[in-house]
């Protein structure tokens, strides 16, 4: 065998490991979803009949179901638009250098790179329907009534809010450096010039460093929209989907009914409503790659 | 027009300094929560008379004390790092060689395939849980540590890759040209001089991947039953409730530990993960 | 020591990429300094890296000292390389990188240390010893890879635009430097460039390269005074050779040797090379209408058009030496003239050497 020719199985000796590990535990189970989905898998069974599109025909007919898709969009996209108006104006506070702005970027790092879970049972103690401080500061200031404060986590309207709230607490941060590594990367030759051009402040924003800043923009909400239409930590965590289902996201359903209810097959097919979106995602982040790579 | 020119200066200075202060604020005031309701004494936490910004009593121990003595929180912290290193060590072991072998050896489809491995990384938990739950039963790991320990660097690997891709393709390429005209094989090279030279970028593996391990909440929930196999992202919020009882004091002490030391760990290795997530939006 | 052969070495590329060799046969002789000399895709680095085993031929044979070495790895081929970059590995001391390739051999320490310090001694780094890459110069460096290379006595150097890197002052010092380096451990060398000045003054003989292919090899007059087409004669020399296509053939002459008949004139003493005409052959007589003129300090070169005859029209360009005190104005004509030996002559398409046609 010639000595380059040894190379030819040196690379798929040092990839395929890592590549059959995530298939195993990705591929796998991404089949697998797709095929209990239309069985009658539950916990515990042992055999396996295909059942068609029952499961999704009985998953369609739930009203539940159909307030957790929506539920999911109105989360999705109210936290999202929240992010991207915060992280943006984050962002710009950001981009100077001021006496003590590493402790602030830490400070308002903090939301993400703390465990979701353990972010969201303090916002749960916050929002505490006896204790919170919130009801505190506003029955100081005679805004509630102090007989019957608002219930953040038990009025639907309010709890759906809170969720969204907190999910965006979560995720500003991390659209924040990303668009944050975005103005850093911004020539600033390009703004200079347009100031002696004499743009001021609003113009160069608008029609100068936005424009140039969409790509990454484009990559923070890529995964913003990944990242809070999947999650059910937040949901879960605050108010296990209720009141009454009325904070009930797909994710969270899908565990309340395949891995709570047991119900496996109902609780995948619930799950496969998140691909169409993660293909869309997928490809308009490909589309964003190869744009950039072009470019 | 001087005095305009800096009145506008001084109205701008004054906008920033209210925009980073209402972030800090809205963001920070949490763990400013956390650290308050951990020292307070359960008297001046629970009475609704007293302003819940001070202490009004005397700060206490207490509730470190009990979160160390009669909960199993330290249990947890120790199950998080034994699957911490378990999962960085697996991670480890398979990415870095598909990694290098991807940037370096493969050719012109690596990239493409390191562009797959990435989109593995979009597939989130909650659609993957039902079956997975499943394969870990057929493997006799449920409700034990192993279950995520095997299932954490499936998502792992396919974010160290793409991390390390980056990372190896910045090294010269002459250096490892190099290398084999001084009579290494290319294996060769990738133990002696890629990694010796690459100990910045595996180091960045190693704390993302160990931050990962602490956040990740889906699969733990799903997998592991007995409170007492938990790790510290699932057990503080969900087995430190008894019933409908908070212990808040413990509880946001507990928040408190668990969050603070790999908060400052990402926030030191930050620039790195932006790299990660940016690469080819950013020139 | 050993000489390289490479027989109908081919390297085929995807399309789109740069470098490909085409058929290429070649030949060092012992110990000697062999260039490489191309503009950039011309296919030399690719060359380059086929012989140290860096890049697999598609098709053809690479032979050292006489023996096949296309199934070897580059550490089998007993070479050593100095890249562009230098390629120093930057965590390890300047120790470190120069005893790289004796701990690979597996050379015993002692050993290890004496070949180190042999070798930095002879490239006068023995007191850099324990800096790393980042802490040197552009030249310190360029010497510790050059001490890399030698260190195990390889029987091949291979050598990538190792001047390049550096500024222009330095670069001309260090090739004097490299050039005696290379004259006394007399290990026969390939040295790629795309700098015509380092090929001709370094090279004892100089392959001239482009799209892949072989155009010439030759000492560096040969190349230079006889190119064997219009590539190498339009490549070498600053200004290139002047080109006039005359029809059936393409008509050439370097700007030195197209001077004012004034110049002959002037000159109260019969200038020593006219003694040679007889050798050369008589003056071909040309009008030439200047265009400008730049003044180079030692040099002057003068811009403009031929006038009358088959010439009629066409560009050229006349170098001579400042001390030449005759002024040009832009838009005057001048009888300038080339001696018939210096006129060289290539086929209209081909661009390959012809005989001489008749001028008149």
């Amino acid at each position: 065998m010639s000595a380059l020719g040894r190379q030819r199985w040196l690379g798929p000796a040092m990839f395929l490991p890592a590549i059959l590990y995530v298939v195993a535990l990705v591929g796998v189970p991404f089949v697998l979803a797709f095929l209990y989905s239309v069985g009658d898998v539950k916990v515990g069974s042992v055999g396996y009949h295909f059942v068609g599109l029952a499961n999704f025909k009985s998953v369609l007919q739930s009203p539940t179901f159909l307030r957790s898709l929506r539920n999911s969009f109105v989360f999705t996209i109210a936290s999202q638009v929240l992010v991207l108006l915060g992280a943006n104006i984050l962002a710009m506070a950001l981009k100077n250098v001021f006496p003590g702005r590493r402790f602030v970027r830490f400070l308002i790092l903090l939301p993400w790179v703390a465990p979701v879970s353990i972010g969201s049972i303090g916002w749960k103690w916050i929002l505490d329907s006896l204790y919170s401080v919130i009801n505190w500061v506003l029955i100081r200031f005679h805004l509630v009534n102090e007989f019957s404060p608002p219930m953040y986590l038990g009025e639907p309207k309010l709890a759906m809010i809170s969720v969204i709230l907190v999910h965006t607490w979560h995720m500003l941060p991390f659209a924040t450096v990303i668009i944050l590594a975005g103005w850093t990367a911004i020539p600033k030759d390009i703004p200079e010039a347009a100031s002696v051009d004499g743009a001021r402040f609003f113009r160069r924003l608008f029609q100068i460093e936005l424009p140039m800043m969409l790509p990454i923009i484009n990559v923070a909400v890529l995964f913003g929209v990944i990242f809070t239409f999947t999650d059910m930590t937040v949901v879960y965590i605050l108010t296990r989907g209720g009141p009454y289902d009325t904070t009930q996201v797909l994710p969270s359903q899908a565990f309340f009914t395949g891995i709570l209810g047991s119900d496996l097959a109902e609780g995948a097919a619930i799950s496969l409503f998140l691909v169409p979106l993660l293909v869309v995602v997928a490809w308009l982040m490909l589309r964003t790659a190869h744009k950039a790579e072009v470019t | 027009m001087a005095v305009g020119l800096k009145a506008r200066q001084g109205f701008g200075r004054a906008v920033h300094v209210l925009v980073l202060l209402f972030f800090s604020v809205a963001l920070g005031f949490p763990f400013y929560w956390m650290v308050i309701t951990s020292f307070k004494q359960n008297p001046d936490l629970y009475n609704l008379k007293n302003n819940p910004f001070i202490f009004n009593m005397k700060p206490t121990l207490e509730h470190v004390t009990f979160l160390f003595r009669e909960t199993l929180f330290l249990r947890w912290l120790g199950n998080t790092l034994f699957a911490g290193i378990c999962v960085v060590t697996i991670t480890l072991l398979l990415a870095v060689p598909a990694a290098y072998a991807l940037t370096r050896i493969t050719g012109r489809w690596g990239g493409h395939v390191g562009i797959a491995i990435f989109l593995t990384y979009l597939v989130p938990p909650t659609l993957l849980f039902i079956p997975l739950s499943r394969i870990v039963a057929l493997l006799g790991l449920q409700d034990t540590l192993w279950s995520i320990i095997v299932v954490y660097p499936s998502f792992t690997i396919p974010f160290s890759i793409w991390l390390l891709m980056g990372f190896f393709k910045s090294i010269p390429r002459e250096l490892e040209d190099a290398a084999m005209v001084d009579g290494l094989t290319r294996f060769q090279a990738f133990l002696k001089l890629v990694i010796p030279i690459s100990v910045s970028g595996i180091l960045t593996v190693v704390i993302f991947t160990f931050t990962l391990v602490t956040q990740e909440f889906v699969y733990a929930l799903t997998f592991i039953s007995s409170a007492s196999h938990q790790t510290v992202g699932v057990g503080v919020p969900i087995y430190l409730v008894r019933g409908d009882v908070y212990y808040w004091g413990s509880l946001m002490a507990a928040c408190l530990i668990s969050a603070l030391p790999i908060g400052i760990l990402y926030n030191l290795f930050l620039d790195r993960f932006i790299a990660g997530f940016t690469v080819g939006s950013v020139k | 020591m050993a000489i390289v052969q490479t027989r109908a070495l081919t390297k085929v590329f995807k399309k789109g990429e740069l470098g490909a060799v085409n058929s290429v046969d070649l030949e060092s002789r012992e110990g000697e300094f062999l260039v490489l000399l191309g503009p950039s895709g011309s296919g030399k680095t690719t060359l380059l890296r086929m012989i140290a085993g860096l890049e697999e031929p598609t098709s053809g044979e690479i032979l050292i000292g006489g023996r096949v070495v296309n199934d070897m790895t580059p550490r089998e081929r007993r070479i050593a390389m100095v890249f562009q970059s230098y390629a120093l590995y930057p965590h390890l001391t300047v120790f470190g990188n120069i005893v790289f390739p004796l701990k690979a051999q597996g050379m015993e320490k002692g050993e290890r240390q004496k070949k180190a310090e042999w070798a930095a001694g002879l490239l006068g780094i023995g007191h850099l010893m324990h800096r790393k890459p980042r802490e040197l110069s552009g030249g310190e460096r360029q010497r510790v890879a050059l001490a890399r290379a030698i260190v195990r006595e390889p029987a091949l150097f291979l050598l990538d635009e190792p001047l390049s890197n550096l500024d222009a002052k330095l670069r001309a010092s260090a090739r004097t430097e490299l050039e005696q380096f290379q004259r006394r451990v007399a290990t026969t060398t390939i040295y790629v460039t795309h700098d015509q000045v380092e090929a001709m003054a370094m090279g004892d003989r100089v392959v001239v390269m482009n799209k892949g292919l072989v155009r010439q090899i030759g000492t560096p007059a040969e190349v230079y005074d006889e190119p064997a087409d219009t590539f190498v004669a339009t490549f070498l020399g600053s200004p290139p050779m002047n080109l006039i296509d005359i029809g059936e053939a393409t008509v050439g002459f370097r700007p030195e040797h197209f001077f004012p008949v004034s110049h002959l004139a002037g000159q109260a003493a019969v200038p020593a090379d006219m003694r040679e005409d007889a050798r050369v052959g008589p003056y071909v007589p040309l009008r030439f209408l200047i265009s400008h003129e730049e003044y180079l300090g030692a040099e002057r070169i003068l811009y403009g058009k031929l006038e009358g005859g088959r010439f009629d029209g066409k560009p050229a360009v006349s170098r001579m030496s400042s001390t030449h005190g005759a002024v040009f104005e832009s838009g005057s004509v001048h009888a300038f003239a080339v001696r018939q030996g210096d006129l060289k002559f290539f086929h209209r398409e081909q661009g390959t050497r012809t005989q001489p046609v008749p001028l008149s």
